[in-house]
């Protein structure tokens, strides 16, 4: 019995190996594209694919729940009108405006400081190895983590305000966080504190990645360290400060978190960003077609940042 | 070492110096008074922070904020502090991380061991996706998980059992490993990228089928960007909020970002200033340790998303 089960198996197995030698080495052949298949399918249909369908709804008239028949571009017009509407100023005027400050002043004061900070550190400073890690902590925080930090610091009541009167300069006067006009500059505040130490990890890793060879050169010719940095070291970094760009300006339009952890929003929706607008008017405000044109917006201004850099970037690798 | 130092005077003057180590020492108290600030007031009592100074060391240093926070603490309208939502976050973090990371490394075997005609628009289609807005797809997204939910519910009537279907843990893993594949997918080609051909070649003419060269010649050999990729993905989705608030922003499914912000901007009764800052910490803290234990392969996991190549 074991005999010819044995026997029979071993025929089976042979015969298999014959027949199926094709096959097999078919399989062999596709294996990699069998095993790329399902993350690239999930990307096409869970990243292209929702895109689109929320470039559709935008051109439905979805209040509370999705409504699949086309009403034309109404959401765009009224997000078009709402642009120009700055007095009372829309939500979607405070929005844009918002972002526009939040992010000019986020990108620019992380690049200076991030870039002050690591030529700081770069002049062979004792005890880098402690400063470091100092400067680049917060990034490890999450944005509500550094929100409900920054809340309770910048608290007229509570914060910096109130410590500097007991230390005695009782004129000190600081309410930003429950102002109006003023409340998306502790965005920025926080902002730049949470990812500025990261941005000077890269300015540092590229100031070590500089050929010292031209320095030595430029010394020897009778450079200042000021006309150094200024002529041949910053023009040299070119690639790190758009890297560095790339990274500030995508996390700039997504940040959502850090407002509503830091401000809820700042008084009567002050402090919005266009992130915090889609979410409202989705899914408090019952305006999803309006909530999704605003988010076809703002991947359109991330697309036309990222597009080109992915674009050179790619290709680049081909030579 | 940069030269901008070797070569600079032997008599360089110490006013210089003075002035770059006073530059790093002020901001590195900039840096850290947050994080001060929410640790010293998480062991002060209330009528110590009322009366107070923020800076100032706790008088009687107490852990009743913390005991509060962990498993007191009202988040919402149940009164059981914040450990479940942590737990809720630990079994979201694990398999995300644990399949996303999987998946990047098969991927990045694919897409630089065995290229095909097309591998470079595949990449650079998955590639975008790390850089989009969340908005945009957040509400179709919801759609589908809603979908899932009425499956789950379907099989729940005819076999008893989910499948997981409708469960919001299962949900924000799904989402998560979706979303968290770009960027897995790209540490792990560029790290493949460097490692030698030659080596999976002479495998392959050894014989070794597609799986044995995965597991015999590249896995032993990808421990650092296996560190990176886990803590990057460990980082970005244990501070998640966008998802969670979206997809599990209420009742006890909530993960741990989400019951923060809710502990936090509660308005009803006192506002319990240490306990907010001890929970704070309690949600910041796993990420921080990872930073404090591994903080080298948490910058590098960082760079890589930005310098390629």
């Amino acid at each position: 019995m074991a005999l010819t089960t044995a026997t029979s198996t071993k025929t089976s197995s042979t015969g298999e190996s014959v027949s199926t030698k094709s096959p097999r080495a078919w399989l062999q052949q596709a294996l990699p594209k069998i095993v790329l298949a399902p993350s690239f399918a999930i990307t096409v249909i869970f990243v292209y694919g929702f895109i689109i369908w929320t470039i559709y709804l935008s051109f439905t008239n979805s209040k509370a729940f999705p409504n699949y028949v086309l009403t034309g571009s109404r959401a765009y017009q009224r997000l078009w009108r709402w642009t120009f509407e700055s007095d009372p100023p829309s939500s979607w005027y405070t929005s844009i405006t918002n972002m526009g400050i939040f992010g000019v002043l986020y990108v620019v004061i992380c690049l200076a400081l991030g870039l002050f900070l690591a030529i700081l550190l770069d002049q062979k400073i004792r005890g880098e190895g402690i400063l470091r890690p100092i400067y680049l902590y917060p990034m490890a925080l999450s944005f509500i983590v550094t929100g409900v930090a920054w809340k309770w610091f910048l608290d007229p009541g509570l914060g910096l305000e109130q410590t500097l009167h007991q230390w005695g300069w009782t004129s000190f006067h600081f309410d930003w966080i429950k102002n109006k006009d003023f409340v998306i500059y502790t965005v920025v505040i926080a902002g730049v504190w949470q990812a500025s130490g990261f941005v000077m990890a890269m300015f540092l890793a590229g100031l070590r990645g500089i050929d010292s060879e031209i320095m030595k050169a430029a010394q020897i010719d009778g450079a200042s360290t000021l006309q150094l940095y200024r002529r041949i070291i910053i023009p040299l970094l070119r690639p790190v400060f758009l890297s560095a760009f790339i990274v500030l300006a995508h996390m700039a339009i997504k940040s959502y978190d850090l407002v509503v952890a830091l401000t809820s929003g700042g008084p009567g929706g002050s402090a919005w960003l266009p992130s915090n607008f889609m979410y409202e008017y989705t899914f408090k405000r019952n305006e999803m077609a309006v909530g999704s044109a605003s988010a076809v917006i703002m991947l359109m201004t991330i697309s036309a940042i990222i597009v080109p850099y992915l674009y050179s970037e790619l290709r680049e690798k081909n030579k | 070492m940069s030269a901008a130092v070797s070569a600079r005077p032997a008599g360089a003057s110490t006013m210089n110096r003075i002035v770059i180590y006073g530059l790093l020492a002020i901001f590195a108290v900039i840096y850290l008074i947050p994080l001060f600030v929410m640790l010293v007031t998480s062991f002060k009592t209330m009528d110590e922070i009322q009366n107070g100074n923020m800076l100032a060391l706790p008088q009687s240093p107490t852990v009743a904020p913390w005991v509060r926070a962990w498993g007191e603490t009202c988040v919402g309208l149940t009164c059981a502090g914040i450990k479940g939502y942590f737990w809720n976050s630990i079994k979201m973090v694990v398999p995300a991380v644990a399949i996303s990371t999987l998946l990047g490394a098969l991927n990045g075997y694919v897409l630089t061991k065995w290229r095909f005609k097309g591998h470079k628009l595949v990449f650079g289609l998955m590639l975008f996706a790390c850089f989009i807005p969340f908005q945009s797809v957040l509400l179709p997204m919801a759609t589908i998980l809603g979908q899932f939910g009425q499956f789950g519910k379907f099989l729940y009537n005819s076999t008893g059992l989910t499948f997981g279907f409708g469960n919001p843990t299962v949900n924000l893993v799904f989402v998560h490993v979706v979303y968290g594949l770009g960027f897995t997918t790209l540490f792990f080609r560029n790290y493949y990228e460097a490692f030698p051909t030659e080596l999976v070649k002479a495998a392959m003419v050894d014989g070794a089928s597609f799986f044995q060269i995965f597991r015999r010649v590249l896995l032993p050999n990808s421990l650092p960007i296996i560190v990176v990729t886990v803590i990057y993905q460990f980082t970005n989705i244990w501070n998640d909020f966008l998802f969670a608030s979206a997809y599990a922003g209420s009742g006890d499914v909530m993960p741990m970002t989400v019951a923060l912000n809710n502990v936090v901007n509660t308005s009803t009764g006192v506002v319990e200033y240490n306990v907010n800052m001890a929970a704070a910490m309690i949600a910041a803290l796993p990420t921080l340790l990872v930073y404090i234990l591994a903080g080298r392969y948490f910058v590098r996991g960082l760079m890589a998303g930005a310098v390629k190549g």
